[in-house]
């Protein structure tokens, strides 16, 4: 039954595209671990990090169209599940720092030090196992997904007034974890981590690590979510998008399926998350903030939604572009990311991927061009 | 009485009042279709024939009366449309409301009857009882040759027929049909009503509200017409067409 289900996910696109993730997945970590730094083909660690991190993003951008390219809901809040996630990753690699820290107390990071705390807050227990951090990578956000889906959908919110909500989650999260008695850092967030599972974080080894795996979860994500989205549900999914009330005069409870594949879509936003904070080194609240989150919508507007494959081209294209204009003209990069929407709106609505699928689609319809019409003198 | 006559039927409606910010769409409707049974609602703008859709198909919530489905037995003022849907009462829109990004028979296989549960669908296979059934309903709303087609670039009445289609699909006891043959041509208005006979004859109960007069003659059976939230007149198409407050009602006074 699961074989079957995940065998459905892989589809021609998908197949190439998993090709590609997991070929990059090898051959960056090889060249950066192997090569000699002389050779033009090495992979200087800066950079493999600077990928793990678009790869991270790509995934909160798989998991973005999951919910908005095929069911139609516009999440701008989906930045607050991978900062879920992130912050759950955080708080494992700052019980990991133990007596290295500035203060130097054994169970207490710095920041409680500072703030005088005599003893640790009860939901920081079990951040020290890796394992029970990883189930709250997942959970947290799932959680809290389930919860306002549940209210949401229910109450059948949708539309414009679904996405200012979601915005106002994100914002109420970010205003929540500024506050230093929330108890996870405050302003200045968790950072200055020393290893993640007894390897040291900075170490070139772990960062290419922590590079395929990162490209190992855009390709895992990629297999579920096309999996769901050419399933049955799938196609309830993408009923709800264009006809809800047909799908609901149908039978079918629409609330349950949208809050279905907005939390699996948060799981998979926080497992993202969790592979962010390692890479970059910090997790604060600007996280949270809600321009992340509508940069996130943008990507997936890029590369196509609906499409999968286009959100984490979208992705790692913007990243790629964000990167190098903040270096070139920083002051301008927002305005250049409004542009970029505007323009993606008006002249590839469809985005890059479904841009690309339908000029093939026409290729091949289209007979040779011999058979075309003389064109008129 | 009532109860008498709740027992007998397949739907029951017993006097339905419903209003909106003070606007009072229904004022006691009493309505009473039996199983099998086909009956055409015919009434100008505004009679209530939406609202009375509503009723029975759990969008709205009667103020007052009551709703019945299979004799008496299922009150269908406490159920939401899902629930509704699955019970046997199929509806099809005013405007033709097809999945527009899915192919012809994807429209058919999502509303076969079946489990309806997220994760009954989420490893749902496609069996071969399901595809025989959906070019068994391909065949009867005559789109076989479209099956492979997206949905939106059906003709306004062959979405029309791919409606009513979907709504067979569920296996319903009862079918409620909104102007099935608004912005149809003539011959295709003809189709639909032999479709519909076809489907009546087949054993279900059928509901349809519709403005065109030829359609319903067409139709031939019995008629309620229906008038600023309540019943005016029912009988056979020429007796209402014969009543004095029809004519004056269709005709302006």
């Amino acid at each position: 039954m699961i074989g079957y289900f995940l065998k459905n996910g892989l589809d021609a696109r998908v197949r190439l595209a998993l090709v590609v993730i997991l070929a990059i997945a090898v051959l960056v970590p090889a060249s950066n671990l192997l090569l000699p730094e002389s050779s033009p083909f090495h992979v200087p660690t800066y950079l493999v990090t600077l990928f793990g991190k678009y790869a991270t993003y790509a995934v909160l951008a798989l998991a973005l169209d999951l919910v908005w390219g095929y069911c139609g809901i516009l999440s701008l809040g989906h930045g607050a599940f991978f900062a879920l996630g992130g912050y759950a990753m955080g708080m494992y690699l700052m019980r990991q720092i133990g007596t290295r820290g500035v203060y130097g107390d054994p169970v207490l990071p710095d920041f409680m030090v500072f703030l005088n705390w005599k003893e640790l807050p009860w939901y920081w227990y079990g951040f020290d196992h890796f394992a029970f951090a990883m189930i709250m990578v997942v959970l947290v956000p799932g959680i809290l997904a389930f919860v306002f889906g549940w209210f949401a959908f229910r109450s059948r919110v949708t539309g414009v007034y679904l996405s200012i909500i979601t915005q106002a989650l994100t914002y109420a999260l970010l205003l929540a974890f500024f506050r230093n008695d929330m108890g996870f850092g405050g302003n200045n967030g968790l950072t200055d981590f020393k290893d993640i599972l007894g390897f040291n974080v900075q170490a070139d080894g772990t960062r290419a690590a922590l590079f395929a795996l990162s490209c190992l979860l855009v390709a895992l994500g990629l297999v579920l979510a096309a999996a769901i989205v050419n399933s049955k549900l799938g196609k309830v999914l993408v009923a709800i998008r264009d006809a809800e009330s047909r799908t609901r005069f149908i039978g079918y409870r629409v609330a349950t399926y949208k809050t279905f594949v907005f939390t699996v879509s948060a799981m998979l936003a926080g497992l993202a998350g969790a592979l962010y904070v390692p890479q970059v080194g910090i997790i604060n609240p600007s996280e949270f903030s809600p321009a992340n989150s509508i940069e996130a919508v943008i990507w997936v507007a890029v590369g196509g939604r609906g499409t999968l494959v286009g959100a984490v081209v979208g992705a790692v294209a913007v990243n790629w572009g964000k990167t190098w204009f903040t270096g070139v003209l920083p002051s301008f990069w927002l305005f250049a990311l409004g542009g970029l929407f505007v323009l993606v709106t008006l002249f590839l609505p469809k985005g890059i991927v479904g841009t690309w699928s339908e000029w093939r689609a026409k290729r091949k319809a289209t007979p040779p061009s011999d058979a075309a019409p003389a064109p008129a003198e | 009485m009532t109860e008498a006559l709740a027992a007998n039927a397949l739907l029951y409606l017993d006097d339905v009042k419903v209003s909106f910010d003070g606007f009072k769409a229904l004022k006691g409707l009493s309505l009473t279709i039996e199983p099998g049974e086909m009956r055409a609602i015919i009434g100008p703008n505004g009679a209530g024939k939406t609202t009375m859709m509503d009723c029975i198909t759990g969008k709205t919530r009667p103020d007052e009366g009551e709703v019945s489905f299979e004799g008496g037995s299922i009150d269908l003022t406490k159920l939401d449309e899902a629930t509704i849907a699955e019970l046997g009462i199929g509806r099809k829109f005013q405007k033709p409301t097809v999945f527009e990004s899915h192919t012809v028979e994807d429209n058919l296989y999502l509303a076969l009857k079946s489990d309806r549960g997220p994760l009954a669908t989420l490893f749902h296979r496609l069996s071969g009882a399901e595809a025989a059934r959906i070019d068994e309903l391909l065949a009867t709303i005559k789109l076989t040759a479209r099956r492979s087609d997206l949905a939106k670039n059906l003709s306004h009445g062959q979405k029309q027929w791919l409606e009513i289609g979907m709504l067979l699909a569920q296996e319903p006891k009862l079918l409620l049909v909104d102007e099935p043959v608004a912005g149809m041509t003539d011959a295709e208005t003809m189709e639909t009503a032999a479709l519909l006979r076809r489907i009546h004859e087949s054993g279900k109960s059928v509901v349809v509200v519709e403005h065109d007069m030829a359609f319903v003659r067409e139709l031939g059976v019995k008629v309620t017409v229906l008038h600023e939230g309540g019943v005016l007149s029912e009988g056979s198409i020429d007796h209402v067409a014969s009543d004095p407050r029809v004519i004056e009602v269709y005709l302006g006074r």
